[in-house]
């Protein structure tokens, strides 16, 4: 589409002219908008009373929360556990150490001209889950040991979506590089991998996973629930990067394969030095929208017993002692994902944006 | 001078550096890494299935099940086999998943279109939901309609009803049933006769359009022929159909159709997630047509209405398509979050109830992976066919 570099000065519209052209345009518009507009108001009111004026925030026991609204007590007097799980509390600074470098090294991903931006960004991929595996756990350099059974809430779906996301990058590029080699047996593996693995739920793979592992295993070599979890998600969310890297491998145009080849490049360097960098490049936002996705799916490993922060709320909602606190528990929760969703997606499309201006063949 | 070229003959590579004799050591190391450990972990697999006293093989198909279901389209008791389990699992799962896809097409659309509203509330009600909805777990929704909503629907003694035939309650949605009287197989035969000439009709039609030019009104006298004929048939059998009507008897309801909480939920929350999506997709995809041909299409004296369903539609499929498939295949992946609501589809029935009894696991679980696997290759093979039809045809 060929649009003019700079568009016409907006002209100021009156509201009631505004109005008209964009709610009254039409005699049917029209009637939409006061049909919906009277659903709106009429649905407001009662909604915005349930979550602040007759809602419960402070207060000591379950009996505090007495009116109509939301009882935010609950989330209040739970929030530790929705966070850490069952992490002992004297060493709970260990976790928010861990929260804190995290967002220190993503966050300036998200800020145009963070100084020294890129350094935090490969110490997040490399020096802070070396830190992390030695710091969560615990059990070396004098920590007291916390045993993964006693991890839980939103630490724990951090620890799963970072471990799926940049466990499954290198073999989700293995396997893409795989499926568009010139090699029909490597070529044949790595379709059958990515596809098998795409068709199935993740529910069955976390089944496998915690059922058929073991099974699979020698005599003798056991892994605990989480670690099996761990390496379930891994292999399912590598079948997903492949297919994103494949579409940036497949966008970088021919002339740099023939060039690095032109330049005597073996097939490493070619790709390492050349082809990767581009085409990795490119699939940025394919890689944030998959990771948007796992996200939303580490929620499914509380079907197998872990009790990511879905989990943690869930058994906390049937608690007998607290009346009818599931929809105050999932809105906390929808809350939680919503945040982190809605502005992984809104960086996601800015980049797309961003990077849509660049060169294309 | 002819010394000299001669002298310069280009060096034979070296065996490890001829590309091909790489490539074919490379190929064979794979396929002996692959084979390696695909046999180790068979190895494995069966020297653990015999330490833990597991039978192999599907002869467990054969035995009885035991468990009851609570919701099956094909008749089941306790005393079946395993195989059937795996049958009515299949079949709730089929059920969910037709639903779920007719149902987010129908809504994923209505949004995707109010989505490019000219009015402005309905446009940014669009986005709200949109936004709001695909960006929260599905597995949250599903708990959100089950536990908080259906859970707290009055009990069957208070069911919302709506007269006398409709009920609703937190032990499920009650609607009358249905039954087939002799002389029903009249009416069925009606119906094949009207849409046989419907097809019939629009191969005549299409033709003579061809041909003459002449436009024949054929949707009208489709749905006259399709709605009279079984009319027709029905009343001069002398309406051979009865209903049974949901009946409170002690505390709960007896007769008609239950559409049973979990379902409900599980359609809903599939239904809401799902359509978002589409909405996205649906709305990329109107874009995508430029103007001009909206322009074109209206200069050539076209109205909005056959504008619209001669041009821009047919034009946005060919982009709606492709995502819509894969939006499809995860509609029909995610119905297995049915196991964590207790609503019986395959994996919740087969993988969870049927493999805990046997301990089964590399049948059961084999079993349910070449479902998935089977599925999803049908609809991306469906799909494939249908965009083959509409893609662009270069020439």
């Amino acid at each position: 589409m060929n649009q003019p570099t700079v568009s016409p000065p907006k002209a100021p519209v009156a509201p009631i002219q505004w109005m008209r052209n964009n709610l009254f345009n039409t005699w049917y518009n029209s009637l939409l908008t006061l049909a919906v507009g009277y659903l709106l108001v009429t649905s407001a009111a009662p909604l915005l009373n349930w979550v602040f004026l007759d809602a419960t925030f402070s207060g000591e026991s379950p009996s505090d929360c007495v009116g109509e609204g939301a009882c935010w007590l609950f989330i209040n007097q739970r929030l530790n556990f929705f966070i850490y799980g069952f992490y002992p509390e004297d060493q709970q600074w260990r976790i928010n150490l861990m929260f804190g470098l995290l967002a220190l090294s993503f966050i300036p991903q998200f800020i145009e001209g963070f100084p020294a931006r890129r350094w935090l960004g490969i110490f997040g991929m490399t020096g802070l889950p070396i830190l992390g595996y030695i710091l969560i756990p615990g059990g070396s350099f004098g920590l007291e040991s916390v045993p993964s059974h006693r991890w839980g809430g939103l630490m724990l779906t951090l620890i799963l979506a970072y471990v799926g996301i940049f466990a499954a990058l290198p073999i989700g590029i293995l396997l893409a590089l795989g499926r568009r080699s010139h090699m029909p047996v490597i070529r044949g593996f790595c379709v059958v991998f990515i596809e098998v693995w795409r068709a199935v739920p993740l529910i069955t793979v976390l089944f496998m996973a915690s059922v058929m592992l073991p099974l699979f295993l020698p005599e003798g070599m056991n892994f605990e629930k989480l670690l099996r979890a761990l390496i379930g998600i891994t292999l399912w969310q590598s079948a997903y990067m492949a297919e994103v890297v494949r579409g940036g491998l497949q966008a970088i145009p021919r002339g740099q394969y023939e060039a690095a080849s032109a330049l005597g490049l073996g097939y490493w360097k070619k790709m390492g030095l050349i082809i990767l960098p581009q085409a990795l490049k490119l699939v940025i936002p394919g890689i944030v929208n998959t990771f948007i996705a796992l996200f939303k799916d580490t929620t499914l490993v509380l079907i197998i017993g872990l009790f990511d922060v879905l989990g943690a709320v869930q058994s906390t909602v049937t608690d007998p002692a607290w009346q009818n606190v599931a929809i105050e528990g999932y809105v906390f929760v929808a809350f939680c994902f919503w945040v982190f969703c809605f502005g992984m997606s809104r960086y996601s499309q800015n980049l797309e944006r961003k990077l849509d201006t660049g060169h294309r063949t | 001078m002819s010394e000299t070229t001669s002298q310069i003959t280009p060096a034979r590579a070296k065996p490890w550096n001829d590309p091909r004799v790489r490539s074919l050591v490379f190929q064979l190391v794979a396929i002996a890494g692959v084979m390696w450990g695909g046999w180790t972990l068979v190895d494995n697999t069966l020297a653990n299935m015999e330490a833990r006293g597991i039978s192999t093989g599907f002869g467990f198909l054969e035995q009885s099940a035991g468990f009851g279901i609570i919701m099956s389209l094909i008749p089941y008791e306790a005393t079946d086999s395993y195989g059937r389990t795996f049958w009515v699992g299949l079949l709730n799962t089929l059920l969910v998943s037709g639903l779920g896809i007719v149902a987010a097409t129908l809504l994923g659309f209505m949004i995707g279109v109010a989505r490019l509203s000219s009015n402005w509330l309905i446009a940014k009600l669009s986005l709200a939901y949109i936004e709001i909805i695909r960006n929260i777990p599905l597995l949250l929704q599903i708990f959100f309609w089950y536990f908080a909503v259906l859970r707290n629907l009055p009990s069957p003694r208070q069911s919302v009803e709506l007269g006398g035939l409709f009920f609703l309650n937190n032990r499920g949605f009650y609607l009358p049933d249905p039954i087939a009287l002799p002389g029903f197989g009249w009416v069925e035969l009606a119906l094949a006769i009207a849409i046989a000439s419907v097809i019939a009709l629009r191969i005549w039609a299409k033709r003579r359009q061809q041909a003459t030019g002449q436009i024949f009104p054929t949707g009208k006298v489709s749905l006259a022929i399709l709605v009279t004929l079984p009319v027709l048939a029905f009343l001069a059998t002398g309406a051979p159909l009865d209903w049974t009507v949901p009946e409170l008897r002690g505390f709960n309801f007896r007769g008609g159709i239950t559409i049973i909480p979990e379902l409900a939920a599980l359609w809903v929350a599939l239904s809401l997630y799902t359509a978002s999506f589409i909405a996205e997709i649906v709305r990329s995809g109107i874009l995508s047509v430029s103007k001009g041909q909206t322009e074109a299409a209206r200069a050539l004296g076209l109205r909005q209405g056959l504008t619209l369903r001669l041009v821009v539609i047919p034009q946005a499929m060919r982009v709606i398509i492709p995502p819509l498939t894969s939006q499809y295949l995860n509609l029909v992946k995610n119905s297995s979050l049915a196991t964590a609501i207790g609503y019986p589809d395959l994996v919740s029935v087969f993988m969870g109830t049927t493999l805990n009894q046997t301990g089964q696991a590399v049948e059961v679980v084999a079993m349910t992976m070449a479902v998935y696997l089977t599925i999803s290759l049908l609809i991306s093979f469906v799909m494939n066919l249908y965009n083959r039809a509409v893609a662009l045809k270069e020439r």
